[in-house]
């Protein structure tokens, strides 16, 4: 008796546990009576924070439909993209890569740029090894750390220190901006690139801005997909982020109009 | 495994299938769970570009990453080894205060996530790190991007697989033999090395094959650690996962060979050391 209690107590236990993982009902909603409709959105994961107030803009506006996000780095979007994922909208950080899923067929309206991206030297809070410019990074004890070229954070340094002339040798190549960001908020490493965005998010890494900066920007685009099942509520919500009224959002998270 | 002890005999003979009954209730879920392990793999086989995998192989970063995942995985298993068995012998045939406690904690690095356990190293290891910055001040060593980093990221999420399985076995293992030693004046240090290990060698060997496995596999942990620098910190977890930002099938044909060459290197080790088991 004893083991088909213990049984039924694990089996109460697992459902429960697959009622808190199942998708709740945010409040403010209708009655519950109309069935509400979910646009899903792929974006950049640097649009985290824009995105998500966006989208509570968006819900108030039209309560019949649900926004839901997946935030990750634009290229591992466009793979799970072109792997039949279910979205009706793809946002990428760099023009690259939604240039790729266009190319792929991914895409049914023309992408549109809607915000643009730009590098800055992100330094510990005491900047310890006292950088000023880009040059600086040359140095061979100051410890820098870069995107890898494979992401586009990285593909935009690359870019930034070849217009510049600077020949860098980073102790590492990071796997995305955020990662670098961690180790300079850490002090593990002296100075890395990142974009003007992610610093202005970070509470503890200081900023410094560069002539080079400019050739190396990253244009944001978004286009509808063709595996859209939502295409009306897709095509409103491309229209909101390219109104006027977000441009206030984006500014005030650090990302320059186009 | 003549050495075996008496219960393991008898479970092996209660287990033997009866004659003219299948056992449809263990063969059918076994299937399944192997064809549920099994599957996955099959669909990288399928999406292999097969024409490019040599042309891969003779890459000078691939074969970089492949060589520093072999060494730094086969240096951890050994610390984990060294390190790690005495530890298992403490959790499982000492008694102190405090020994759920530290039981329970050989098992913290299985339940957070790598990348959290690799920042937890950048906090205690790193330049800025409550031990690491005294090692910069007073020998001038800062430990993260170096190779020594990986290894230690390996060895911290490694170690515990070797620590709870030697742990079992050493639990399993019948104490009257250690006794016995122990009465006919060995001491406790030849007893250990005599009766205790050779009765847990198997344990030992399972464990350090799924440390080694482990920290072949290892991304998390050592991409926040140590950083990532072709040559230098990075292994073929992170040369996969940074193809795959490229082109997924660049990274299937990377995650082939890394699978091939440990299965390769596991089957060699198996024949030759364990026999049938």
């Amino acid at each position: 008796m004893d083991r088909r209690r213990a049984a039924a107590a694990a089996a109460g236990l697992l459902l429960a546990a697959l009622a808190a993982c199942a998708p709740v009902e945010e409040g403010g909603g209708p009655g519950g009576a109309q069935a509400q409709r979910t646009l899903t959105v792929f974006a950049a994961a640097s649009l985290t924070e824009v995105f998500e107030e966006l989208g509570e803009r968006f819900e108030r506006d039209r309560p019949d439909i649900r926004v839901e996000f997946n935030f990750a780095g634009s290229s591992d979007l466009a793979n799970q993209i072109g792997e039949g994922a279910p979205a009706d909208v793809f946002a990428s950080a760099d023009s690259r890569t939604m240039r790729a899923a266009a190319d792929g067929g991914r895409t049914a309206t023309d992408p549109a740029v809607f915000v643009r991206n730009t590098l800055r030297i992100a330094v510990p809070p005491d900047n310890p090894a006292g950088i000023e410019s880009l040059s600086d990074l040359s140095d061979p004890g100051v410890k820098v750390a870069l995107c890898a070229e494979e992401v586009p954070c990285g593909a935009a340094a690359a870019e930034a220190l070849g217009a510049a002339g600077v020949n860098v040798t980073p102790v590492s190549r990071e796997r995305d901006v955020k990662a670098a960001l961690t180790k300079t908020e850490l002090g593990e490493v002296d100075a890395a690139l990142v974009y003007r965005t992610d610093v202005r998010a970070s509470g503890e890494a200081e900023g410094i801005a560069f002539p080079e900066a400019k050739q190396a920007a990253n244009d944001y685009s978004i286009a509808v997909l063709t595996g859209a099942e939502q295409t009306g509520p897709a095509r409103a919500w491309m229209e909101l982020v390219l109104s006027d009224e977000s441009a206030e959002v984006f500014d005030d998270a650090g990302f320059t109009a186009v | 495994m003549t050495r075996a002890s008496p219960p393991s005999e008898a479970a092996g003979g209660r287990l033997r299938v009866r004659a003219g009954r299948f056992p449809w209730l263990l063969v059918v879920p076994a299937l399944i769970g192997l064809a549920f392990l099994v599957l996955p793999f099959a669909g990288l086989l399928a999406r292999a570009p097969w024409a490019t995998l040599g042309t891969r192989l003779l890459l000078p970063e691939v074969r970089g990453a492949l060589w520093l995942s072999l060494t730094t995985a086969t240096a951890a298993t050994a610390v984990a080894v060294v390190l790690g068995v005495p530890l298992a012998w403490l959790l499982a045939r000492a008694e102190f205060p405090g020994r759920r406690v530290a039981r329970a904690l050989v098992t913290v690095p299985l339940v957070i996530p790598p990348v959290v356990g690799g920042v937890a190293l950048l906090l205690a290891l790193g330049r800025r790190g409550i031990l690491g910055r005294h090692l910069d001040e007073w020998f001038g060593l800062t430990l993260p991007f170096t190779p020594v980093a990986v290894v230690i990221a390996q060895v911290f999420v490694a170690m515990p697989f070797l620590v709870i399985s030697v742990e079992g076995a050493l639990r399993g293992a019948d104490r009257r033999y250690e006794e016995a030693a122990a009465t006919l004046g060995a001491s406790r240090a030849v007893v250990f090395r005599r009766v205790t290990l050779p009765m847990v060698g198997p344990g030992v060997l399972a464990g350090a094959v799924l440390a080694w496995a482990r920290a072949l596999g290892e991304f998390g942990a050592t991409i926040t650690f140590a950083g990532n620098f072709p040559g230098r910190t990075q292994t073929m977890p992170l040369a996969i996962y940074l193809a795959m930002q490229e082109s997924p099938e660049s990274a299937i044909v990377l995650s082939l060979v890394l699978l091939g060459v440990s299965l390769l290197i596991l089957v060699a080790l198996r024949d030759r050391w364990v026999g049938a088991v």
